[in-house]
C-alpha cells in the first residue's frame, strides 16, 4: 500500500489494499494469530486533522467491496449509500472496509495458507467472536495512524461490531450507527444458523472441512444454507409481491405439473448457487458461529446499561418493520439500554417490507436518517455544534 | 415571560429531561443549550425525527398512543409535553405514565375555555377553528377538548398533585385578564405536576 495516498489527501475512489499485521491477535478462544492479513477498500480523502474517517462493517456474507466499482465493474454492497454526495458521503468522509479475518474474501481466513502447515487453515481455523474482528480493525485502524473513527458503521452482524467498539473501545469513536442489530441472538436465530450449518456439513463434499485438500468444495451444501438464510432475510409480503405465484417454466393449467417452475424457486436457487460459486463453506460455519456467540451484556450480569456505562459516543440504532430475524423489538432493547445508561442515542424504525435485508437496499427515509446523523457528526468534527 | 422560559423555570439544570411528542426538537435545543440537561424526545412524524437528528438532538421514535412501558419507573427527573395531550387517545393513561417514569411532569395544552373559541361555537354555532387550533373538526389530530378547569378536576381524581401553574394569553395578557379569569383568556395552559 502506498503509505503516500493516506498522508496527503489524494482522492481515491474504491481504492483496494492489502496489509499484512506482523504483531501476533491474541483471539477470544486463547489461541493467537501470530500474522494476519486485511484486504481492505477505501474511499473519500483522509482529512489533515485525520479525524474524518468512518469504519463500515461487513456482515455475515460482506466484504472489503462496499462501494463504487470494482474490478469487474461491480458496485459494492452498500452502493446506493456510500459514495460523493451520497448518505456517507465521501466528499466529506474517508471510508474504510476492511474484509474481516475468518471471511474469504483476501483476508487471512479458513481459505488462505496456514504458515505453519503449508496448507489452507480449514476447519482448524481459530473459533472467532465479535471482538476479534474488532481488535483486528484496531490494527487497521493503528495502520492508518487514525486516532478516532468519525463512526463506526455497521448493519446485523456490522451493527454489534459498532457496539462492541462502543463498548471496548469507548475512547476510539464519537459515533456508531447500529443497524438491524440486536445485543444478542434468539433462539430462533441460533436455529436457523444451525439449519444452514447442519446443511453445508451434510454435503458428502464437505469432507470435516478439509474439503480443500480434496480439490472439492460443498456447493450443494452452502447453497442450501444460504436458499434458507436467504428467504429468513426477506419477507412473507415482500416476496409475495416480487414473486407470487409467477411461473417461470411449464404451466399451471396443464395436467402435467412436473415442469413447472415458479419464480421464486429459481430465484432462491440462483441465489444460492452464485453464493455457493463465490463464499466458502468454513467461513460460513466460522462466521454463523460468531454470530450465535454474541452476547454485548454476558461479561456485565447481563445487563446491557452496564455494557454500555463507559461509551461516550452518540449512537443512531435503526430497525426495519418487517425485520423478523432482528426485529424492531431487538433495536428497541439497545435503544432502552442506552436511555437507561444517560447516552446519547436516536431510534428509527423504518417503514419497509423487504424483512432483514432492508438495510442493504434504498429506502429514503433510511437515507435521510443516515445523513442527518452524519451531518451533525461532521458539524461535531468541525465543532459548530457542542 | 415566554413558555420557554416559564417550562425552563421549572427543570433542574443537568438533569435527566424527556420531551414526549418533542416535535422538530427547537423546545429541547433550547432547553438543553440553556441547562445543560441530557434530553430525549419521541416523536412520529418522520420530518420532525429528521430535524432532530440533523440538530444532534436525541430523538427515538416512539408513538406514545402504544405505551411508554419500555421506560423505567423515575428514570427522567422531568417529562415535558407540549400541546400534545389533546391529540392523544388516552390522555390521563399517558399522564400516569409521566409521573411514574419521572419525579415530574410539565404539561402545556390549549385552553379550549378561551372566550374565542367559546363565542366561535356560540355565535357561529361551529366548532371553533382558531389560531392554536386550525383543523376542521373532521381532520385533527386534536381528539380532545378540554378547559383547564377539566384538567384540574381529571388531576384531583388521579391524584395528581399541582405544584405550578401559568396560564399565558394573546394580547389580553398585557392587561392580565389572563391572570384573573383564566379560563376564558388563557390560550395556553402549563402545568407543573407530582405524584
Amino acid at each position: 500500500m502506498n503509505e503516500k495516498s493516506f498522508n496527503d489527501g489524494l482522492h481515491a475512489d474504491a481504492l483496494t489494499h492489502e496489509v499484512t499485521f506482523e504483531d501476533p491477535l491474541t483471539l477470544a478462544c486463547g489461541l493467537i494469530l501470530p500474522t494476519h492479513k486485511l484486504v481492505f477498500e477505501t474511499y473519500g480523502t483522509l482529512n489533515k486533522g485525520r479525524n474524518n474517517a468512518i469504519l463500515i462493517c461487513h456482515a455475515l456474507s460482506g466484504n472489503q467491496h462496499a462501494a463504487g466499482l470494482n474490478t469487474e465493474g461491480r458496485p459494492g454492497w452498500w452502493d446506493h449509500y456510500i459514495g460523493p454526495d451520497k448518505p456517507i458521503d465521501t466528499n466529506k468522509f474517508f471510508v474504510v472496509c476492511p474484509n474481516n479475518i475468518g471471511s474469504c474474501f483476501g483476508s487471512t481466513g479458513p481459505n488462505t495458507i496456514n504458515e505453519d502447515t503449508d496448507k489452507s487453515w480449514g476447519p482448524d481455523f481459530p473459533p472467532l467472536e465479535v471482538s476479534d474482528w474488532v481488535n483486528s480493525q484496531v490494527f487497521l485502524m493503528e495502520y492508518l495512524k487514525i486516532k478516532c473513527w468519525s463512526a463506526v458503521i455497521g448493519g446485523s452482524l456490522g451493527g454489534m461490531q459498532a457496539m462492541h467498539w462502543a463498548v471496548s473501545h469507548s475512547n476510539r469513536l464519537k459515533s456508531a450507527v447500529v443497524i438491524a442489530a440486536s445485543l444478542k441472538l434468539s433462539a430462533q436465530n441460533i436455529a436457523f444458523n444451525e439449519v444452514a450449518r447442519r446443511a453445508i456439513m451434510s454435503d458428502p463434499d464437505f469432507h470435516d472441512g478439509a474439503y480443500l485438500d480434496q480439490d472439492v468444495t460443498p456447493k450443494q451444501g452452502l447453497a442450501l444454507a444460504r436458499m434458507i438464510g436467504h428467504l429468513t432475510y426477506l419477507s412473507d409480503s415482500a416476496l409475495g409481491r416480487k414473486f407470487g405465484r409467477l411461473v417461470r417454466n411449464g404451466d399451471l393449467d396443464a395436467a402435467e405439473k412436473a415442469l413447472v417452475e415458479f419464480e421464486i424457486s429459481s430465484y432462491l436457487n440462483y441465489q444460492g448457487d452464485k453464493f455457493a460459486d463465490n463464499f466458502d463453506a468454513n467461513s460460513y460455519i466460522l462466521i454463523t458461529k460468531m454470530l450465535d456467540y454474541f452476547d454485548l451484556a454476558q461479561s456485565f450480569n447481563d445487563e446491557a446499561v452496564d455494557a454500555f456505562s463507559k461509551s461516550s459516543c452518540n449512537f443512531l440504532i435503526v430497525s426495519f418493520s418487517s425485520d423478523w430475524r432482528f426485529s424492531p423489538q431487538c433495536s428497541k432493547e439497545i435503544t432502552d439500554a442506552l436511555i437507561e445508561a444517560n447516552k446519547n442515542v436516536s431510534y428509527l424504525q423504518i417503514d419497509s417490507d423487504q424483512g432483514h435485508d432492508a438495510f442493504l437496499l434504498p429506502n429514503r427515509r433510511y437515507e435521510d436518517g443516515l445523513r442527518a446523523f452524519l451531518f451533525a457528526t461532521s458539524n461535531h468534527l468541525n465543532g459548530a455544534v457542542k | 415571560m415566554n413558555i420557554t422560559a416559564l417550562i425552563s423555570n421549572w427543570i433542574e439544570s443537568k438533569s435527566r429531561l424527556l420531551d414526549l411528542g418533542c416535535g422538530d426538537g427547537s423546545l429541547l435545543k433550547t432547553l438543553i443549550d440553556q441547562l445543560q440537561v441530557r434530553g430525549y424526545g419521541l416523536e412520529i412524524d418522520p420530518v420532525s425525527i429528521n430535524n432532530c437528528i440533523r440538530k444532534g438532538i436525541n430523538v427515538i421514535e416512539q408513538d406514545l398512543n402504544s405505551g411508554l412501558t419500555n421506560l423505567n419507573d423515575g428514570s427522567f427527573d422531568t417529562v415535558l409535553m407540549t400541546q400534545t395531550l389533546q391529540s392523544l387517545r388516552y390522555p390521563h393513561l399517558v399522564l400516569d405514565e409521566m409521573l411514574r417514569i419521572g419525579d415530574q411532569a410539565i404539561i402545556t395544552f390549549p385552553n379550549f375555555g378561551h372566550w374565542r373559541t367559546r363565542a366561535s361555537l356560540l355565535f357561529n354555532g361551529r366548532m371553533p377553528v382558531t389560531k392554536q387550533l386550525s383543523y376542521q373538526w373532521y381532520d385533527t389530530p386534536n381528539i380532545h377538548f378540554f378547559t383547564y378547569k377539566d384538567f384540574e378536576t381529571l388531576c384531583v381524581e388521579r391524584k395528581i398533585k399541582i405544584v405550578g401553574r401559568v396560564f399565558v394569553g394573546g394580547y389580553s395578557s398585557t392587561l392580565g385578564m389572563d391572570r384573573v379569569w383564566p379560563n376564558l383568556f388563557a390560550q395556553t395552559a402549563i402545568y407543573r405536576l407530582r405524584k
